[in-house]
């Protein structure tokens, strides 16, 4: 019997529009997945099982082997530099990693703050800039940072900038373009070879076609 | 508690157990080819092992002797085997065949729990620069595996010389070529390929380095190589990798093999062919290894060498649940009859059976105690025989 190829994906968005681009590639998915609350979801004419993680776990699913295969965005790949395969750009969720603040303001000069939910990330841009900063690492609600004065800056994903604007800070340095990434850890990728060269391949495909056609 | 350093691990009978049943095994096939075990010391120089050897820098645990000199905790056993081999000791004894089974330490950046601590099995085969010799050891290595009860596991076997001959022929510069090595040593497919389209060359160039991604699979890939490459020098690669598959061919030793040319497991330590073996169930491979001809230049000598280690921690993990450890049995004698418990435990040792002699007064809870024996055999008072149970 085919055992099982398990891929790790984001809850939401990420996972509605992965799904899309599968389908697109020609396996055969139910049109939607009922009872969202479930962490793992089987689809057995594609053998095929989905495991639902936080966005900044899924290479670590990837990474142990537990997951052969993931889709996770390029901030989270920067972020925690696990030892995956980076395969394809499939050019969904599309944002940019940025530098944000309240808008005038100059960053304090002896030791400036910066609140993220990305420490290595943020940490390795100011380095490469040769600013020495304090990186203060939050989970969630970034924007509120600068605005209580916990930091002179935060480091975050933007995708329309209405959250930036709405809590009235503005941007000031754009880090890097995200996208979600297909990543494969390294023994799967060898020993599952021709079913993750066939799903490569058929991807792909799919994503160049569009990006022909957009 | 008594805690233990990060990454710092205990090892208890079961395991203790199983890993040397496989050292055993893997060490016996070792030595029927005519390798030779070494050992050396845990503690080196920091100035000549730490930084001959291919493991990063912020990974070494480093010390102090009391003279002052930074040392070590030898972070694999490959530099100190080649320091050793290029001492006076073996000199005219080439090609020199070593094996060791030995614990080495690399300090771990994230979740602690990650052994630092742990065990390799391998071989090294030195002043040998033909592909005999890549093939030995691939061959030895199938073998070792397969003796120990490994039946699902592969290969990947990739050639630095080549890409980096490529990579050469194409772009110029050792620093533009080392800036794409990079890629595919983070293993970036994405970034590898932005990179290739981000750089001023013919359209013909720049799907050369693209196709060159393509390159894993099976014999197939040896012939797209060579449209690859323009010069001789990358070609004399590709056909030491054909050599090689034809000499797994008379090992019968083939099925195991993938050829993966994009492989690069170190940035700058192996010269030749390389491979990483994989096995089901473990998310990381299990051993690896290669031709590293730069190593020895460190230690004074222009000797080729190639080798591999094996993890043993994860190949135990490949190898599944923990098999059981044969009970003992027990003799639980009083004073009385001591003689006579050590005649009959004597006599049990040496048909090979386990058997452990407990004084009664020594133990406060019986049944405690007797749980954990198949076989339990009284011997207790003046009189009477023996009671069994």
């Amino acid at each position: 019997m085919n055992p099982f190829l398990t891929i790790a994906m984001p809850k939401g968005r990420i996972f509605e529009e992965a799904v899309e681009l599968l389908r697109l590639a020609g396996y055969n998915l139910p049109p939607e997945f009922k009872d969202s609350r479930r962490l793992i979801i089987e689809v057995e004419v594609e053998n095929f099982r989905f495991i639902l993680a936080k966005p900044m776990d899924v290479p670590t699913y990837v990474e142990h082997g537990v997951a052969d295969l993931g889709i996770a965005g390029k901030d989270v790949m920067i972020e925690e530099e696990r030892d995956v395969y980076e395969l394809l750009d499939l050019k969904i969720s599309h944002c940019y990693l940025a530098v944000a603040g309240l808008p005038n303001t100059k960053m304090n000069n002896v030791a400036p703050k910066v609140a993220t939910k990305y420490p290595n990330a943020a940490a390795a841009y100011f380095r490469e800039q040769g600013e020495q900063v304090e990186v203060i690492k939050l989970n969630g609600s970034i924007e509120l940072a600068p605005i209580i004065g916990l930091s002179d800056r935060i480091v975050d994903i933007v995708s329309s900038g209405r959250t930036l604007k709405e809590n009235g800070l503005v941007e000031y340095e754009r880090i890097a373009d995200i996208t979600s990434r297909l990543i494969v850890n390294p023994v799967s990728y060898r020993m599952q070879d021709k079913r993750i060269n066939d799903l490569v391949d058929r991807l792909n495909h799919v994503i160049n076609s569009e990006s022909i056609n957009s | 508690m008594f805690e233990k350093p990060l990454g710092m691990r205990d090892t208890l009978p079961q395991l203790y157990e199983t890993k040397s049943q496989i050292r055993n095994s893997i060490g016996d096939v070792m030595k029927s080819w005519g390798f030779q075990f070494i050992e050396t010391p845990t503690l080196e120089y920091y100035e000549t092992i730490g930084a001959a050897s291919a493991i990063l820098n912020q990974q070494l645990f480093k010390l102090l002797d009391p003279q002052g000199h930074t040392l070590v905790l030898r972070p694999d056993m490959t530099a100190p085997i080649a320091r050793v081999a290029a001492s006076k000791i073996f000199n005219e004894n080439y090609p020199l065949r070593l094996a060791y089974s030995e614990n080495v330490y690399r300090a771990q950046q994230r979740e602690g729990g990650r052994p630092a601590e742990f065990e390799q099995i391998g071989v090294e085969l030195i002043g040998d620069e033909t592909v005999s010799a890549d093939g030995e050891i691939i061959a030895l290595m199938i073998t070792a595996l397969k003796e120990v009860g490994l039946e699902d596991f592969q290969i990947s076997i990739g050639h630095i010389g080549f890409l980096k001959e490529l990579f050469l022929q194409i772009l110029g510069t050792e620093e533009r070529a080392k800036t794409l090595i990079k890629f595919l040593y983070e293993k970036n497919y994405v970034g590898y390929r932005e990179h290739v389209n981000s750089l001023s060359l013919s359209t013909i160039d720049k799907q050369r380095l693209l196709d060159f991604l393509n390159l894993r699979g099976s014999t197939e890939v040896i012939n797209q190589a060579i449209d690859l490459v323009e010069y001789d020098q990358g070609k004399d690669s590709v056909l030491q990798l054909k050599k090689l598959w034809d000499t797994m061919d008379d090992y019968g030793n083939q099925e195991k093999l993938k050829f993966d040319l994009t492989l690069v497991s170190h940035m700058n330590y192996y010269t030749g062919i390389l491979f990483e073996v994989y096995a089901k169930q473990v998310g990381f491979p299990i051993g690896n290894g290669g031709r590293y001809d730069g190593l020895f230049q460190k230690f004074g000598k222009n000797t080729s060498a190639t080798g591999f280690a094996l993890r043993l921690d994860r190949l135990v993990e490949a190898l599944g649940p923990l098999p059981e450890i044969t009970p003992s049995e027990c003799i639980l004698f009083s004073e009385e009859r001591r003689s006579e418990a050590f005649q009959i435990a004597k006599m049990k040792r040496a048909e090979g059976l386990k058997v452990v002699l407990q004084d009664i007064n020594g133990v406060n809870h019986i049944d405690a105690c007797t749980d954990q024996y198949e076989e339990i055999t009284f011997l207790i008072g003046k009189a009477g025989g023996r009671v069994s149970t």
